[in-house]
């Protein structure tokens, strides 16, 4: 609708507006007050109508009164009379009619619309003595790495917006009065408050809003479902594309990390109390980095030999780059978190011997345990499950191999079994480190796949092929007990079951194989036990996972708390945040409670 | 970092002991268990299940035979020398309690953690029956500590240069013969040795465990590699074991799913020479 350059228009920038019939200027400068002049019919009376002349908020001049959901009938150019109205087009955000105007911008005149609606309240914008009229720009996309060039390396493949890019795509916020973004947010992210400091070229205070809420969204900006969440929320979204709040918190994150405006935080009141943290993942992280500037001494204890958890051992460079979880994660150092690797509690310390050194304990092991389909023919060389496979292209950057020691998983023709992001990351490592042909197979069809259409979306850009609606029935061996085929069933969609989705029901008789030498087993993880063997007094769930109070998230042994996907079972990073600080918030409430009933005891004696 | 505070090579060089101080290790670990080593930056999780353990000097023994790169880069490792990471303890412990005659048959470097699970048993108050073997008498380990606490030892070699000439099956299949008191056979070694031994005792019922030694990554249930088939059931070995029923083990599975790696093994060593 709008011609491209005006997109790089920044906002709150002066516009000199012009009328398209009769090229006369209506913008009106007297001094300080700078308008832009109509005449406008409203309840069949022509009026003048005044507005800001700034891009963003324009003001209605005060000879009309109007009430919130009506609409002028008429907007008229004051020079040559003529209305302005395209009924081509309408309002991008209620559909109401607009006013077209010619703006001189990017040294051309373009044609640029205003909303007759006042407060065009059905998005939620009713200002009393303001009328907004956008810009109807369209989602902005990120730069990408060339599909063809990053299938043979290991870098991020969207580059991040620029700072262009970010204040335009700002721009597209209605900075609603009741922001339902915040609500789809499981950390509740005051989205507005810093999608307007973006809007404001404010880069870094945007960046110190998030963290108010969110530690790591450097990380969020990247992995998180936005789609499923705030941006799935978003009201502009309701007409148009959403506003594409994951890359704008990428985009500040990325900022502040690259102009090194990190600021440590000084913890002020020492609280004397000490909090164990299991598991350095997203939802330990948080927590740590929550409960440390409540003032509380805080240890993470990781199994592995490296921080970060699904962060580091889970999700791609390709995906997440490792140095930005390690800066986020040296950040959490800095205020005094402390890290001990090599720690697999349950063995080499049990949590109840955690509980006697620390007040609280807080379990984010994640649901590591790998699941397989239990057929015929798994235990075949070259058959991997997706966290083996990772943990040795990630954790153990075999795909270095031989410069890392630990070997790479090779295969020509890859089959990668399930549809989430874990099998799209399999999938997408398999065609970088050399494979030629890689397959996903997933029983349901494309509708159903449960990873992020993002994920999709670059798989296919890569050149991965879906084999959809196939459920795989037994792996073919070859003489050297190393796998050649493997033998599926094609599906079809039935009723939909208890998850609401369509059930798959296998086809009698439609059985074929595809050849492979190697296939990835990602559909699913399951709870790990190690912690449950030494803690018999903590209860779990009829799924095999941490029962607890969800409020509070304290499990049904006192002063031990679990959240993330030991409690819930794979889920998200942001939700394992979100559980992170929930956990946060009742052990601060427990502990200082505690606190008050031994004062109260020490004064009652 | 964790320390090397001594070392000794055994079997001309070829097999390695370490005595590496972990003080929050050697508290723990019980016999049967293992822990993880990672040597420097680039380098790859190795399991070694651990031989012996000093609570008051707070170190764990590992005894390792070097097959490839990784083990290369260990024998490399002198004494005062650090490694970059110890994880542990893993695994379940053996189960060591007081049920009589035990017969622990051990083969080539699994005598290291033979001995570890037999001390256990000597120390719950079993008649303790040793049978360990190797290829021939240069490779023969820990022959002066099995005997120590060992009511009986029984020693076999490939070539007879030193006990009894064949394998350890031959000694074990007289004592069957000869004593019907036996309550459990121990057996630790190579795959194959420890298929045999199953076999044998599968005969007669009598209960067998192994401890099994697949390709493993992380070591705490998270990635799957060392999934065996027990009893028809997959299991891993690094929180199901490393020690199961050795009637029930899928050996065969098992030796194949162990060669997986040869050529890398091959390329990863040619890299480092390079």
């Amino acid at each position: 609708m709008v011609d491209q350059d005006v997109k790089y228009l920044k906002f709150k920038t002066y516009l000199n507006i012009y009328c398209p019939h009769c090229n006369n200027t209506l913008n009106v400068d007297k001094k300080e007050n700078k308008t832009v002049n109509f005449k406008a019919v409203y309840k069949k009376e022509e009026l003048d109508l005044m507005l800001s002349p700034y891009l963003d908020v324009f003001e209605v001049g005060s000879s009309i009164e109007m009430k919130e959901n009506e609409a002028l009938e008429d907007l008229i150019c004051p020079h040559c009379n003529e209305s302005l109205i395209n009924k081509k087009v309408n309002c991008g955000e209620c559909s109401s009619a607009v006013g077209e105007v010619t703006i001189f911008a990017a040294s051309k005149l373009l044609p640029f619309y205003i909303c007759t609606k006042y407060g065009c309240e059905w998005h939620g914008l009713t200002r009393r003595d303001e009328r907004r009229v956008k810009l109807k720009i369209p989602r902005q996309a990120m730069p990408e790495q060339d599909q063809t060039l990053r299938i043979h390396n290991h870098q991020e493949v969207p580059y991040g917006y620029t700072s262009e890019l970010a204040l335009l795509e700002a721009g597209r916020c209605l900075q609603c009065k009741n922001p339902q973004c915040v609500l789809g947010c499981p950390v509740n992210i005051d989205i507005p408050a810093f999608i307007s400091l973006v809007a404001d070229e404010k880069f870094n205070e945007a960046a110190k809003k998030i963290k108010e809420r969110n530690v790591l969204p450097a990380v969020c900006g990247r992995v998180c479902p936005q789609e499923s969440q705030c941006e799935e929320k978003c009201i502009v979204g309701h007409k148009d594309d959403p506003v594409a709040i994951g890359r704008l918190e990428r985009f500040v994150a990325d900022y502040e990390r690259k102009m090194e405006l990190v600021e440590v935080p000084v913890i002020k009141n020492d609280t004397g109390k000490k909090i164990a943290v299991v598991g350095s993942g997203p939802a330990g992280l948080t927590l740590a980095a929550d409960m440390r500037q409540l003032g509380y001494g805080v240890t993470i204890f990781e199994a592995l030999h490296e921080t970060g958890g699904v962060l580091t051992y889970g999700i791609p460079e390709f995906r997440l780059p490792k140095s930005i979880v390690q800066f986020e994660i040296n950040f959490l150092k800095e205020i005094g978190v402390r890290f001990e690797l090599n720690h697999v509690i349950g063995n080499i310390l049990t949590v109840d011997e955690l509980l006697e050194h620390f007040d609280a304990v807080f379990i984010g092991v994640g649901a590591g345990l790998p699941t397989f389909m239990n057929i015929e023919g798994e235990s075949l060389g070259n058959i991997f499950s997706s966290n083996e496979y990772l943990t040795r292209m990630n954790l153990m950057k075999a795909y270095k191999f031989p410069e890392y020691d630990t070997p790479k998983p090779k295969g020509n023709k890859v089959v990668v079994i399930g549809g989430g992001n874990v099998a799209m990351d399999c999938a997408r490592t398999a065609i970088r480190t050399g494979s030629s042909e890689v397959t996903i197979v997933y029983r349901r069809s494309r509708h159903e796949l449960p990873a992020r259409e993002e994920e999709v979306h670059h798989a296919e850009e890569e050149g991965i092929k879906f084999k959809l609606l196939s459920n795989p029935i037994r792996y073919i061996g070859t003489d050297h007990n190393t796998i050649k085929g493997l033998e599926c069933i094609q599906m079809e969609l039935g009723e939909p079951d208890d998850s609401g989705r369509r059930r798959p029901i296998p086809i009698d008789g439609s059985n074929f194989t595809i050849e492979c030498d190697m296939a990835i087993v990602a559909i699913g993880t399951g709870p790990n036990p190690i912690i449950f063997q030494s803690t018999p007094d903590m209860e779990l769930n009829k799924w095999g996972y941490i029962k607890t109070n969800p409020e509070t998230l304290e499990t049904t042994k006192e002063f031990v708390y679990a959240g993330g996907d030991i409690v819930t079972g794979s889920a998200t990073v942001i939700e394992a945040m979100g559980a992170g600080r929930i956990a946060a918030n009742a052990i601060h409430e427990k502990l200082s409670k505690k606190k008050v009933k031994a004062k109260a005891k020490s004064q009652a004696r | 970092m964790f320390q090397i505070v001594r070392k000794q090579e055994m079997a001309k060089g070829t097999i390695i002991r370490f005595e590496i101080s972990a003080p929050k290790i050697a508290k723990k670990i019980k016999a049967g268990q293992f822990v993880i080593l990672r040597v420097n930056e680039t380098g790859e999780r190795i399991p070694l299940t651990v031989a012996d353990k000093d609570e008051f000097a707070g170190t764990i023994t590992i005894i390792f035979q070097v097959v490839g790169k990784s083990t290369a880069l260990m024998r490399s490792l002198n004494e005062g020398d650090l490694i970059k990471d110890v994880v542990g303890p893993l695994g379940k412990a053996a189960e060591v309690e007081k049920i009589g005659t035990v017969i622990m048959v051990g083969g080539g470097t699994g005598v290291a953690i033979l001995y570890h699970v037999a001390k256990a048993y000597k120390e719950a108050g079993n008649y303790v029956i040793g049978i360990i073997g190797a290829q021939n008498q240069d490779m023969l380990i820990l022959q002066n500590e099995m005997e120590r606490i060992c009511d009986e030892l029984v020693i076999t070699s490939d070539d007879g240069s030193i006990g009894k000439m064949g394998f350890v099956t031959q000694p074990l299949a007289t004592y069957m013969e000869e004593r019907h008191d036996i309550k459990l056979v121990y057996a630790i070694g190579p795959i194959i040795m420890m298929k045999n031994v199953a076999a044998l005792t599968k005969k007669k019922k009598l209960p067998t465990m192994v401890s099994l030694n697949p390709i493993m990554i992380d070591g705490t249930g998270m990635c799957g590699g060392c999934r065996v088939k027990v009893n028809n059931e997959t299991m891993f070995c690094c929180v199901d074991g490393p020690d199961f029923d050795g009637h029930k083990v899928d050996f065969d599975e098992l030796i194949h799913r162990n060669s997986l790696y040869l050529k890398d093994e091959k390329d990863s060593l040619l890299f480092s020479i390079k």
